[in-house]
């Protein structure tokens, strides 16, 4: 009985919340534009072996060979300046295991998101990034013990080389795409996280990432693996300031699941409207495995990102549980990937979307089942709701398969925010506010339900502030 | 002759039209409180835009003149009216997917009594009226009006109104789709919220609702008027005679 959307936080919005920022004061900077002394100055800086400096080069020669995607909002794409943009800022000289010994005014900053707050109440480990690299970082004592390894990602190929050596790039290879490269070149920060056999991670742990100066490029890198029988739930946030010039956001997600281990990812994506956010995220299922990417994007001005699962191993299972919201010049272009390689996988993909006045939601999908992987099942839901005249939506799911003993589903649904269901609300006594966040929270409901129940709570008042139209 | 209560509900020679079409032609009708008034027509004679009309459905353009407890409501939005106390069950209740019938239902108590009610108290109050009408308390988890058969959203209508208790209420079509006894449940409940300073309009195909809640008066609607109106036994004729033997008053009214 407590889903009932409440009306007070209304005249709250981004700009207050979240789109402040910080005088740009920083330890170290690297000149604009992306060439091979920045990639050389962000190698140096953290002392990497050469494997990696290498890594970066050859990558950067990937990014620039590559041409831009000839798909997607090209238009937009077209629009980023790469040669405007700061590829690397160090905020501060020494990362903090508390919060007393983060600079004052970024302590702020997280205090100000509720970060500290949420630690404190319901979180296993909390890692703050803040422009380049993590500025605070602490997991709890017991979860160490445990052998569970939980370093933002520079940390993790100091400590953990061989390990981040391993498997760094293995499932997305610098050559996968033309940011997945840019991302190989210059990343920076993220988490590197391996769980043990048999463990089980039973309270989230939550990356948090903020950027902060203004035409900042952020390309964090993130590894999870989850050795045979483990269990984890990561989450991530993000947000940004509001400026009028564009910032660039690419990250790189890897994730392995080995036999019968768990992952759930989950991303509440709230980035200012400014941020370019380009993200390749893919996953590798072995057998019996399950891996579950939730994924909220509500801010951005384009985003495009389909979270993937290979389905490897048999019988496993993939999930991919995903809300957009794209509010007036936003364009969400999300989806999802599911790969059956193996025999008897299964893999479920459901797909919200709401576009609201000349915001445009796109859903891109693609499952594909290998010949010989029979008695795979794979269902593909696509929800879209539109409010306005103006708002769009389109679908773009793509189905390869090559097996003839599988089970497929599609479903693919528009609706338009209807007059009737206004109409039957209003004269109950909602107002038109009331009665169209109770519409649009009973839309997003079936995602809603997956999250941890303070961020339920919190994209619940994301949703009515984007509806509110305040978001700057 | 002794004076009479001030109306709870009237309305003032009532035009409703959609897309340039007018389909309700100018109805006048007073509810004094403690009255049930039957309207009673063929399909397709307007009653339902009538009702939805005088709700402040958006796709409708209503003149006239349409008063509540004394006070001008004609140019107010549906929440508005609501929240002075009308309220209209509709014949076909539109589902809304992801709103539990609880949590819609605490947010419509809270804006129509003007504020928050304790849960607690709310629970307490839900989970008697669902007993009265002898519904399964599993039925508050439910999503609003999705897959309800048609039985199910009848009752929750009532349930509504139960909850709601409004000054004045239209009732569309609330038998339809009803087993007997459902019917008779459902009778109860509007007889529940049917007190004496309450007004109730039924709007009805059929007799059948009449045989459990007593309406005093009745008024025969046809081609977008009321073409007569009588007492109860007006019911009864309509149900012998049926409606066709009225057409001859419709046409007149017409001209």
């Amino acid at each position: 009985m407590s889903t009932v959307p409440t009306v007070s936080d209304i005249g709250s919005d981004y700009s207050q919340r979240y789109g402040f920022h910080d005088p740009e004061d920083y330890f170290q900077r690297a000149p604009k534009g992306l060439s091979h002394e920045v990639v050389e100055m962000i190698s140096r800086l953290k002392h990497e072996p050469e494997w990696m400096r290498t890594l970066r080069h050859q990558a950067l020669d990937t990014f620039v060979a590559k041409p831009m995607p000839t798909w997607g909002d090209t238009e937009m794409l077209s629009q980023i300046n790469f040669a405007d943009i700061t590829y690397f800022l160090r905020a501060t000289e020494k990362q903090g295991e508390t919060w007393e010994q983060v600079p004052e005014n970024i302590k702020r900053t997280f205090d100000r998101l509720g970060i500290p707050e949420a630690e404190r109440k319901f979180l296993a480990g909390v890692s703050a990034q803040y422009e380049s690299e993590v500025v605070y970082h602490s997991v709890k004592e017991e979860l160490t013990k445990q052998g569970v390894i939980f370093l933002d990602m520079d940390s993790g190929l100091r400590e953990h080389e061989a390990l981040v050596k391993e498997y760094f790039g293995t499932v997305i290879p610098p050559d996968d795409n033309k940011f997945a490269a840019l991302n190989s070149a210059v990343w920076s920060g993220g988490s590197f996280i391996y769980v043990p056999k048999g463990v089980e991670v039973t309270i989230p742990l939550q990356a948090y990432f903020r950027i902060n100066a203004e035409r900042m490029g952020q390309f964090e890198r993130t590894l999870i693996i989850a050795d045979e029988g483990s269990k984890v739930h990561y989450i991530e946030g993000c947000t940004a300031p509001v400026y009028s010039s564009n910032s660039l956001h690419s990250a790189v997600v890897e994730l392995i699941a080995k036999r019968g281990a768990r992952i759930r990812y989950t991303t509440i994506q709230n980035w200012s409207n400014n941020i370019y956010n380009l993200v390749t995220k893919r996953a590798l299922a072995y057998e019996d495995a399950i891996v579950e990417w939730v994924d909220g994007n509500i801010g951005s001005k384009l985003t495009m990102k389909y979270p993937a699962i290979i389905l490897k191993g048999e019988r496993a299972h993939g999930e991919v549980l995903s809300i957009a919201f794209a509010g007036p010049g936003q364009h969400q272009d999300a989806g999802a990937k599911a790969i059956h390689l193996a025999p008897n996988t299964t893999s479920k993909i459901t797909s919200k979307s709401i576009s609201k006045d000349t915001g445009r939601a796109t859903y891109r999908g693609l499952v594909k089942i290998r010949k010989g992987a029979h008695g795979c099942k794979t269902s593909v839901q696509c929800d879209a709701l539109l409010i306005g005249s103006a708002a769009r939506t389109d679908t773009y799911p793509t189905m390869e398969i090559a097996e003839d003993k599988v089970r497929v589903e599609h479903e693919a649904r528009v609706s338009k925010l209807g007059d009737e269901q206004l109409f039957y609300l209003r004269s109950r006594g909602l107002s038109y506010d009331q009665a169209r966040l109770m519409i649009v929270n009973g839309f997003i409901e079936p995602f809603v339900k997956e999250l941890p129940m303070e961020y339920a709570v919190e994209l619940n008042r994301l949703i009515e502030l984007e509806l509110e139209g305040s978001v700057g | 002759m002794s004076m009479k209560p001030e109306a709870v509900f009237s309305c003032r020679d009532v035009h409703i039209t959609i897309a340039d079409k007018e389909i309700v032609k100018g109805v006048s009708l007073t509810v004094r409180p403690g009255e049930i008034h039957a309207v009673m027509g063929p399909n397709g004679s307007g009653k339902s835009t009538l009702a939805n009309g005088l709700m402040g459905h958006p796709a409708y353009t209503v003149t006239g003149a349409i008063t509540l407890a004394g006070a001008d409501i004609t140019g107010l939005t549906p929440d508005e009216k609501a929240r002075k106390g009308m309220f209209l069950a509709f014949q076909y209740p539109v589902a809304v997917p992801g709103v539990t019938v609880a949590s819609f239902l605490r947010a419509a108590v809270s804006a129509v009594r003007g504020g928050e009610v304790p849960v607690r108290e709310f629970r307490k109050e839900l989970l008697a009226r669902m007993a009265d009408l002898e519904m399964d308390p599993a039925f508050a988890g439910r999503y609003l009006n999705d897959g309800f058969s048609g039985g199910e959203k009848k009752r929750l209508e009532i349930l509504q109104l139960l909850m709601l208790k409004p000054r004045f209420a239209l009732l569309d079509e609330t038998d339809s789709g009803l087993d007997i006894d459902a019917l008779k449940v459902v009778a109860e409940g509007i007889n529940t919220a049917a007190t004496d300073d309450v007004g109730m309009v039924l709007v009805t195909h059929y007799q059948r609702l009449l045989n459990y809640v007593h309406p005093h008066v009745v008024h025969v609607f046809m081609d977008g008027r009321i073409v007569r109106t009588g007492g109860p036994e007006l019911a009864l004729e309509l149900e012998e005679k049926g409606y066709d033997w009225l057409a001859p008053v419709a046409a007149a009214a017409g001209a």
